[in-house]
């Protein structure tokens, strides 16, 4: 699908290239995660209690839902956490995440 | 005596005054703000490089940004700025503070909460499907990343939020189409003689209802909610009942949601200031006196954690509360200046009553909200759930219902599903609301990671 994201101005900032799920992507400096993530994509993980797809709701914060990992095992809060290149993003944890304090 | 360490939690508009007040009194307060950036979520600025002016981003507030964000820059040196600081736990006179994996106490004389407000949500069946937002996500999305958050996007809920958003994605080149107002068009008359308070921003909201008419945007009124509809490929739609009882679904690919908002209050409570209920909103609300004194101790409130009174109303209040805090440190404050600002926000809080009246929060829809809705977002507790849980234990408070079913218990430590699962609960065991009670906050207020760091002085 395209993504749940429609961009409507500035977009002549230079592009920046990331992964997601281990796909080679791009989005643009300055975009947050959960931006550069849904602009091309749906959501931003699957909810670990069965009801589908999330894509976060607040964007300032306080909800919690929008959480990625990175291929390190680190959670970030997408809608915080700007994107920056080279950025190896899951958008569910790693297996072993649970080893990484 | 050494100077006085004053803290402020929240770099929105109340928290800059703040810390204004306290720096023109030879002050050097610490203030803290979980954001990259400062300016709050009303004043939010956009990132380094790019080009959309105070106009675009801020509409009839960019002269009123651009001063908030003038004097951010100006206080940059004369206080101890945190950003990407989060203000976590706080007891004993001390916060907690974490920032980039290491956290840090922070003893304070005095402390200033300007922790601002988050939407108010009532849940509707599908509203966790991804493609749903928060009106004031939706905002974000626009002012701080030029997205919109879809396509073909529905606005619903109440309040001014509402509207304004609306008509901002209208003006960005969105694509609107329909705006679903659950309040009764009734009610906005008879809330005029109060909203007649501040003339000025009861025009400007006038003038985005009139923008979202002239654009060809269907206006609904007292719609009741149904569901939003969806599956494997994002959002489909939204099934309501028009006022005239109708069923209708319309198409969209997202929907932002929100019924006016409610105040960010965990910082409050873990300082154990005092809550009242106030029946015309149905919530708890942490008391204050009229210049922002808590009944805590050396701590004060400002801006919308107290009461939704708006961005104006924060550099007020906010100003107010650090001339309070001045006052009883014994420090000078001028007292003509504090009650005059104490009358201006009385005007404010007449405007506060006749937006509650005008955009009231539904509490009605929690009673019949199918037992497949789901409350909880963060655990996926549904309304079924929670009243079999209820109907198993009998509880009729809802710390305790949360114990039983985990609603509140998630993540989002109930920010959005306390307020409905506080209804659902009074409705199911046929009780008061102020009876039911409200979440307590917890520590740590938002989560952490475990591998936070301990800084050892």
């Amino acid at each position: 699908m395209n993504g749940q994201f429609h961009r409507l101005a500035e977009q002549q900032r230079p592009s920046i290239a990331f992964s997601l799920d281990g796909q080679a992507v791009t989005a643009l400096e300055g975009d947050s995660l959960l931006v550069a993530i849904l602009a091309q994509a749906g959501h931003l993980r699957v909810s670990e209690f069965g009801d589908g797809a999330r894509a976060g709701f607040c964007l300032m914060g306080a909800c919690q839902d929008c959480w990625v990992w990175t291929a390190a095992g680190e959670r970030l809060r997408a809608c915080s956490t700007p994107l920056i290149e080279g950025m190896a993003i899951l958008t569910k944890p790693a297996e072993d995440a649970w080893l990484i304090p | 005596m050494a100077d006085p360490l004053i803290a402020i939690v929240g770099a929105g508009p109340a928290g800059l005054r703040a810390a204004e007040a306290l720096v023109a009194a030879g002050l050097r307060p610490v203030l803290i703000e979980e954001g990259q950036r400062d300016g709050g979520q009303i004043y939010r600025r956009q990132p380094e490089g790019f080009q959309r002016g105070y106009r675009d981003l801020y509409g009839s507030e960019a002269e009123r940004a651009a001063r908030i964000h003038e004097l951010s820059e100006e206080l940059r040196t004369k206080i101890d700025y945190r950003p990407e600081t989060l203000a976590w736990a706080l007891a004993d006179q001390c916060l907690q503070l974490s920032h980039r994996g290491r956290s840090d106490n922070l003893p304070f004389d005095a402390l200033i909460l300007a922790t601002g407000a988050t939407d108010r949500i009532m849940p509707l069946r599908g509203w966790n499907q991804a493609g749903v937002f928060s009106l004031g996500g939706a905002q974000i999305a626009l002012k701080a990343q030029a997205c919109a958050i879809g396509r073909a996007p529905i606005f619903l809920g109440t309040g001014p939020l509402l509207y304004l958003v609306a008509a901002q994605y209208l003006k960005a080149g969105a694509d609107v189409q329909v705006v679903l107002d659950t309040a009764p068009p009734s009610r906005r008359l008879a809330a005029l003689p109060q909203l007649l308070s501040r003339p000025g921003l009861l025009w400007r909201g006038l003038a985005l209802t009139a923008q979202l008419r002239r654009a060809g945007v269907t206006l609904l009124r007292g719609v009741t909610p149904l569901e939003i509809l969806g599956g494997e490929g994002g959002l489909s739609g939204l099934s309501f009942r028009t006022h005239g009882g109708e069923s209708k679904t319309l198409a969209c690919d997202a929907v932002a949601l929100g019924y006016h908002l409610r105040p960010e209050t965990q910082l409050a409570d873990l300082a154990g200031c005092a809550f009242h209920f106030e029946p015309e909103t149905r919530q708890w609300l942490p008391e204050a006196d009229a210049e922002g004194r808590s009944s805590a101790q050396g701590v004060y409130l400002a801006g919308d954690n107290t009461r939704i009174l708006g961005a104006e109303a924060a550099e007020l209040s906010g100003r107010l509360a650090a001339l309070a805090a001045l006052e009883d440190l014994g420090l000078a404050s001028d007292e003509t200046e504090r009650r005059r600002l104490v009358t201006d926000l009385a005007r404010m809080e007449r405007f506060r009553k006749g937006l509650v009246q005008a955009f009231p929060w539904p509490h009605h829809f929690a009673k019949s909200l199918p037992d497949d809705t789901v409350i909880c977002r963060c655990e996926v507790v549904t309304a079924g759930d929670l009243r079999q849980s209820l109907d198993l234990t009998g509880a009729k408070e809802v710390n305790r219902a949360k114990a039983f079913s985990r609603v509140g218990m998630g993540r989002c430590q109930g920010r959005y599903c306390g307020h409905a699962a506080a209804e659902v609960i009074a409705a199911a065991q046929g009780v008061p609301l102020e009876t039911v009670g409200r979440l307590r906050g917890q520590a740590p207020v938002k989560p952490l990671p475990v591998a936070t760091e301990r800084v050892v002085a």
